[in-house]
Order: structure tokens, then sequence, then C-alpha cells
């Protein structure tokens, strides 16, 4: 009590919010040390300090699954943020991306001859916002964190503001997202009026002790929460943005957004959903069904058709959405497990995939036609084993993380009585892995002539040669003679303008046969230089990619140990 | 004790007073909002509706909400309005004949239809709020009223949101220097290599860039209305980079062409 008011201060346990504190410090401390130093700082200084609150974090949340193992949850300041297996797996996870995604950004700044402290700044900011979304125990707490996080992710993709693809994703996603944060926001209020309070705990208590007898406000609260947390992990039918942000932001950006926004929105379907509105599970399940079907669905089949590698990327992430949401739509503590482990090992692989992106891009970060992406082997054999890596995993070849997590979910599904869901997943699975062999097969293909091999494989042919006529919109009229280079700095311009309207540019340049002249005549062995950190990056996210797909058994006991606190009937 | 009774109200005749006082305001600023064809007027009509709605935040005793409303919204938020207005040129009409998309009033009214018949039905019918019933009567009774319990749960079950505030402030000011920062002269890209963060890296076109830098305004995230973005965003196949027609038009000093631009915007 302090004085006549009555203020009784709450517990405070700085424990269950040090992960956040230390990335918040770490982003105030370069911006200080930025604006303070009397020389500027190195781009390594700024890339060490980050790295080093990465660590700091990934230490505290270590600390945090530590005590929460044997003593089990606990929450702080007034119920705001609760300290449990679930926060604590989302914070280390987290702080594993951070730590990957400031290597990779730094090796594409580094590339343009460029130093970005605020990069890194905005990288731990939106990474302490994921964090707190996945500790939050307050609708508000979470709103305040999506936001924390999402803003993070709009600067992000404007970041290379000298292109205007960069600007367009940043104003799409700016808009798109802050619209569905207003969904969002109105479904936390909706579910206020109906249960009176913001709290998931009180909620919890209060849907545990009472039967609402008229619970038409608590229904359209869980489908607009539903709808925003959807938009936020880019599930069908609230994907749309996705495509063109993923394409317009940096390359490291886009494959660090993929993975925390992941990350933090399923901890908080999960939270809120799976855990809080138990009582209400049939009627939000249905609609989870649903969801991820279509997302299972749309993100395969319109995958197949992209002629850009972000873009691909982008549809295959939504795809990756509809295998986690099936875990989550079964809503069983195996389904869950499944899920977080999916998520986990997805963060890895897709922020390797973009960091080869990266590199390939260019300086410029516009050649990513899949075009450039023929003969890769020949120019940077490592390079190409790397992505191949990703992609197999991704595709869910065994021995690889991803296969592990694909089993996973399908059969969790399977277990949980969806079977048809299962059927739906595997089918999509095998899409899936069509457009990432395909990648495969360009790369490792011989970098001129008809590529009769991948041509085969692909068996339609005119999709392969559709990318011909992509890199260069005049390259039609101009004979084709424009072709980009591998890393094609003035011409690259019209790569990611021009594939913005991939669509057509199958049509336009359907069969352009002095394509592949215009492509035997680029500098076959031009060796793409790979910044030091960008191959740390890569290595951690293979190496976790095979070890954990050789040895799986410690991830999965460590998503266990988070699912079975989860209480689930 | 002499008051209106009726299914949906039951008030005493000062409250009803000022229901009806604050109504008549919302609604007249409102509609002066939509037809006044001045934009600053639409906007000091603006102030009067937000007025409004303070007078029945006060009517239902929350003050501090009322007073949130006044600086917030019909301080800061219509300044800015009229900021931008002003910023575009306020001498200018818009073009209401010459319709974008033809069915969008048509869709305008029956979706307002549809939505006030929805909330009717709603008001009248549904009793679906039954969790607690009244969050501010125990705020009522104390001293200080709800302007103290707010504060109290500020820095008590809402201390963590409050803090975090403190986050999203700093990670939206790092966004602002991120996006209005001057960046390498257009034209150069990708064969830039000098460094953004170097206090404009010399060289010639230092003076193209100054008049860039104001012709573009706030361009950098084109929601407040900068002259290049919106304009240009959406030819995605315009290889020339942002701002380039705008710096143009800044160096030949002809105001007419920069209006142009503007006017684009506005229809």
């Amino acid at each position: 009590m302090i004085g006549a008011t009555g203020i009784t201060v709450p517990a405070l346990n700085y424990v269950a919010v040090m992960p956040e504190i230390a990335l918040i410090a770490g982003a105030l401390w370069i911006m200080l040390a930025t604006a303070m130093s009397p020389r500027r700082i190195g781009s390594g200084a700024s890339l060490f300090w980050t790295v080093a609150a990465g660590c700091v974090s990934l230490g505290f949340s270590v600390w945090q699954w530590e005590g929460v193992t044997p003593h089990g949850a606990y929450a702080s300041f007034d119920g705001a943020v609760v300290v449990d297996g679930l926060s604590a797996f989302v914070a280390m996870t987290v702080s594993l991306t951070v730590i990957v995604a400031a290597l990779i950004e730094e090796g594409w700044m580094r590339r343009r001859g460029q130093s970005a402290p605020e990069m890194h700044m905005l990288t731990l900011l939106s990474a302490a916002g994921a964090i707190l979304m996945g500790a939050g125990n307050d609708l508000v707490v979470i709103f305040l964190a999506l936001e924390i996080m999402s803003i993070g992710f709009y600067v992000l993709a404007a970041y290379d503001r000298r292109r205007l693809a960069s600007g367009e994703a940043a104003l799409k996603y700016l808009i798109l997202g802050g619209f569905s944060s207003a969904v969002f926001l109105f479904g936390i209020a909706l579910t206020y009026g109906a249960t009176g309070s913001m709290n998931l705990a009180e909620i919890a208590k209060y849907l545990a002790s009472n039967v609402l007898l008229h619970d038409g406000l608590l229904l359209g609260g869980m489908v607009l929460m539903l709808v925003g947390l959807a938009f936020k992990v880019a599930a069908v039918p609230f994907h749309f943005w996705a495509p063109d942000v993923y394409q317009g932001s940096p390359t490291p950006a886009a494959g660090y957004m993929a993975a925390v926004a992941k990350i933090a929105g399923f901890a908080a379907i999960i939270r809120i959903f799976v855990s809080t509105l138990q009582p209400y599970r049939a009627d939000w399940q249905p609609a989870v069904w649903v969801v991820a079907v279509a997302t299972l669905l749309v993100g395969g089949v319109v995958a197949l058709v992209q002629t850009d590698i972000k873009r691909m990327l982008a549809y295959s992430s939504i795809n990756h959405a509809g295998f986690v949401l099936l875990g989550v739509a079964a809503a069983t503590t195996a389904g869950l497990s499944a899920s977080l482990y999916y998520v986990l090992v997805y963060s890895f692989m897709v922020m390797g995939s973009f960091a080869v992106v990266s590199l390939v891009g260019g300086p410029a970060d516009t050649a990513h036609s899949l075009e450039d992406y023929r003969g890769l082997y020949r120019r940077s054999p490592w390079l190409a084993w790397a992505l191949a890596l990703m992609l197999i995993s991704q595709a869910g070849v065994p021995l690889t993380t991803g296969f592990i997590g694909k089993l996973e979910v399908i059969s969790a599904a399977a277990a949980a009585h969806l079977v048809w869901l299962a059927v739906v997943a595997m089918m999509s699975a095998a899409v899936a892995a069509f457009f990432y062999l395909r990648v495969v097969m360009l790369m490792f293909s011989p970098s001129y002539g008809p590529p009769a091999g991948a041509a085969g494989a692909v068996d339609s042919g005119s999709m392969v040669a559709g990318g011909e006529g992509v890199p260069e919109p005049g390259s039609v009229a101009e004979g084709g003679e424009g072709v980009p280079g591998p890393v094609g700095v003035s011409s690259g311009g019209g790569v990611a303008t021009a594939s913005l309207h991939g669509e057509e540019g199958i049509v336009g340049g359907g069969g352009d046969a002095s394509g592949y002249d215009a492509v035997a005549g680029e500098p076959a062995g031009e060796r793409i230089p790979v910044p030091l950190s960008t191959a740390v990056a890569l290595a951690l996210c293979s190496g976790f990619t095979v070890f954990f797909g050789l040895f799986p058994g410690f991830l999965t006991a460590m998503v266990h140990v988070v699912t079975t606190a989860i209480p689930i009937h | 004790m002499p008051g209106i009774h009726g299914p949906l109200m039951a008030a005493t005749y000062p409250d009803a007073i000022m229901f009806v006082v604050s109504a008549v305001l919302v609604l007249a600023g409102a509609i002066g909002v939509i037809a006044s064809r001045n934009p600053v007027h639409s906007a000091l009509s603006l102030v009067m509706t937000l007025f409004g709605v303070a007078l029945i935040f006060l009517a239902q005793q929350a003050d501090f909400i009322a007073a949130v409303q006044v600086i917030v919204y019909a301080g800061a938020i219509v300044v800015l309005f009229l900021f931008v207005v002003m910023f575009l040129g306020v001498d200018r009409l818009e073009n209401l004949v010459v319709e974008p998309l033809r069915f969008q009033r048509v869709l305008a009214l029956g979706l307002v239809a549809l939505s006030v018949v929805g909330m009717l039905l709603l008001g009248v019918g549904a009793h679906w709020a039954i969790g607690a019933h009244s969050v501010t009567a125990p705020a009522l009774n104390q001293p200080g009223g709800d302007v103290a319990a707010l504060g109290k749960s500020v820095f008590t079950a809402y201390l963590l949101p409050f803090e975090a505030t403190a986050a999203l402030l700093i990670i939206a000011i790092i966004g602002a220097v991120v996006l209005t920062r001057r960046q390498p002269a257009a034209g150069e890209e990708g064969d830039a290599v000098e460094d953004t963060q170097g206090a404009g890296g010399g060289g010639a076109p230092a003076q193209e860039r100054s008049n860039q830098a104001d012709a573009d305004g706030v361009d950098p995230d084109g929601a407040a209305g900068g002259q290049g973005s919106p304009r240009e965003a959406p030819s995605r196949s315009s290889r020339g980079a942002p701002g380039e027609t705008d710096s143009r038009a800044a160096e030949d000093g002809e105001p007419g062409t920069v209006r142009r631009a503007g006017e684009e915007v506005l229809r």
C-alpha cells in the first residue's frame, strides 16, 4: 500500500520478461552507441551487439525453461504475462531466429556496401514483441505485442527504399496489417463484453464456472480474433498480402518475418483458442479445419505457377502454415506438439532458404527469377547444396527436420480422427514437393542449352520456358537481348517489377526460344561472393536441419513437455 | 421524479437535454463533414462531431475518455488532417462529377442501411453482454472517479501493457527515422555503394536531392499523403525511381506541375 490512494503494486517477477528486456536493451544500446560514438560504429559492432542480445535473451529463456519444467507455470505482473513451457519455447525459438536473422541481414547489407544498425534494432524490437506475444496472458498484452512485432515488420519491409517494390510491399503490409489488427482488437472487445475480462486466466475461469445462455457475442469475438491471427500467420483466405510483401521486402527481412510472425502467431492461437477457449472447442475447431484445408490447397497449388523464387517461397510458407494449422485443428496434445515442432524447424528452413536467395539476388536484391537459379551449382556449388538442403527439407524428404514435422502433424491429425484432413495434407505435401524439386533441378542443371533433364522431369516445359520471358518486360519486344545476368544490377530492376505480374509473364513470354541463347551468354563461371556472416547463418540452419532431422528426440521431447502442460480435455 | 421512460431509455430531463444537444452536435458535424465543399470546413465540422461525442462521454460519467477525446481527436488528429489538407493545397476543389468507382455510392448506402438495421436489431433483441455488466460502477464511488481508477489500473493490472507501450513508441521512432532518412539519389540504384547513413554522400546531385526531399514531403510510406508515393505506387511497371517526377517538377519551379500531381491523389 502506498499512501492513501491505496495502490497495491503487483508482484513483479522480472524473470518473466527478461528475454524481452534483453532484446529491447540491446536495441537501445545500439541506438545509443550509434548516436553517441564519435566515429560511426562499424556494422560489425552492431552485428556483435545484436547477436549478443539474442544470446542473452536465449540464455534467459533457457533459464525460464529450467524453472518451468520442474516447478510449473507461474504468472507475473498481476497476471499480465505467464511463464510456462509455451512462453519459454517461443522465447528460445525467437531468440535463435534473431541471431540467425542478424547474421543474414549483416551479410546482405555488407554486400551492398552499407551498414545498417537500424535494421538490427528493428529486428531486436520486433522479436521482443514476438516473445511478449508468446508470454502474454492478457488480450491487451497480446495485442500490444502483436503491434510491436508488426510495426517492426512494416518498417523492415520498407527498408530497401531505393526499390519501388519495397515501398509498395510495406504500404500493402501496413494497410492490410493495420486492418487485421483492428479486426483482432474488435474481437477482443467483443470477448471482453461477453466474459467481463481480458485476462485469459479470468476468461477461462469464467467460462469454466458459467454457461453462457446467449453466446453470440463471444462467438463473434472468437471469429474476429481468429481472423486477425490467421492474417498474421498468412492463412488462406487472409493470405493475400504475403506474396507481395515477401517479394517486395528486403530478402533477409522476408525470411525473418516469415519465421517470427508464424512462431508468435501460432503461439497466440494456441494460447487463446486451445488453452483458454477450450469449452468452445466445438465452435472454433471447424473454422480452423476449413482454414487449414484452404491454406494447404491454395499454398501448394498456387506456388506451382510462380516464376519468382520469393513469391514461390511465400506461397510455400502459406502451405507450411496449413500444416501447422493442421496440428492446431487436431487440438490434441500430439497435434500441438507437432505444430510447435513444425514451426520451430520451419523457421530455420525458411531463413536458410531466404539467406541463399539474398545472396543470389545480387547486391540490388532483384535477381529473383527462377531462371536466375539455373546452373547455380556451376557457379556456387556450396550455395546450391545449401538451398537444395533447405528445399528438400521443406518438401519433407526423410532424414531432414521437415520430414519429421510433416509426419508428426499428419499422424496427429489422423489420430484425432481427421483422416480427410490428413489426406488433404498428404496431397498438398506431394504437390509441394514438385515445386521445391523443380528449383533443385534448375540449380543442378547445366547453365546452357535447353534444360533437357529439367524439362523432362518437370513435364510441362512451357512453365519453365515461361520463366525465360519474365525477367525483362521488354525482352520479347527487343528480341530477348536483355535477360539480366545473375547479379545483373542495372537491368535487375526490371525483374522485381515485371514479376509482380508473374501470372501475365507466363503468358507473355511463353516458349521464347531466344531466351535460351541469352542464358547461354551469361557469364557461367561467376561465383557469388558469400559474406562470412551469411555463411555462418547458413551453416547454422543446415546443421540444425540435418542434425535434428537425424536425431529428433531432443526437440520432440521438448515440445512434448510444452504441450502436456496445456489443459486439453 | 419526472423523467422519460421507454424501452430503450430511462433518463431524467437534464440527461435527456444533454443527450439531445450532443446528438444534434454530432449529427450536424457529421453532415457538415461530407456536405461542405471546402476540406477545411469539413475538418472543422469534424471537430464539432468529436466535441459532441465528448459530451456524450461526459454524460456517461466517463470523464477521462471525454478529456482524451477532446485532446487527442479534436486536438491532434484534426490538426493532422488540416496539416495534410493545407499541404496538398486547400484552393483546389475535388472533382465530384467523375466517379472512379461507379457502384460505390450505391454500395455504401446499402451497407450503411444494413449495419444500422443490424445494430438496432441487436440492441433491441439480443442480450449478449452477460459478463461484468458495469465496469465503471465501482470506480464512480471512489474519490477521483474514473480518472483515479484508470490511473490505478495503469500501475497495477495494466502495468506491463503500459510499459510495453514504450517499446511500441521506440520502434515507431526508429521506423520513422529509417523511412525519412535521406537516400542516395534516384537512378544510381544498385551500384550505389555509398553509405546511406552518412549525411548526404556529397557529390553533384546535392541540390537535386534537397529538392526531392522537399517535394517528397512525407514520402516514405505515402500514407500521410506525400505526393510521390501514392501516385507512383500503382504504376508498378514504371522503372523510374520514386520521386523522379516530383524532383523535376520542383526544379522547374512551376507550382502548377506540383499541383497537378496532387490533384491526381485527391481524385
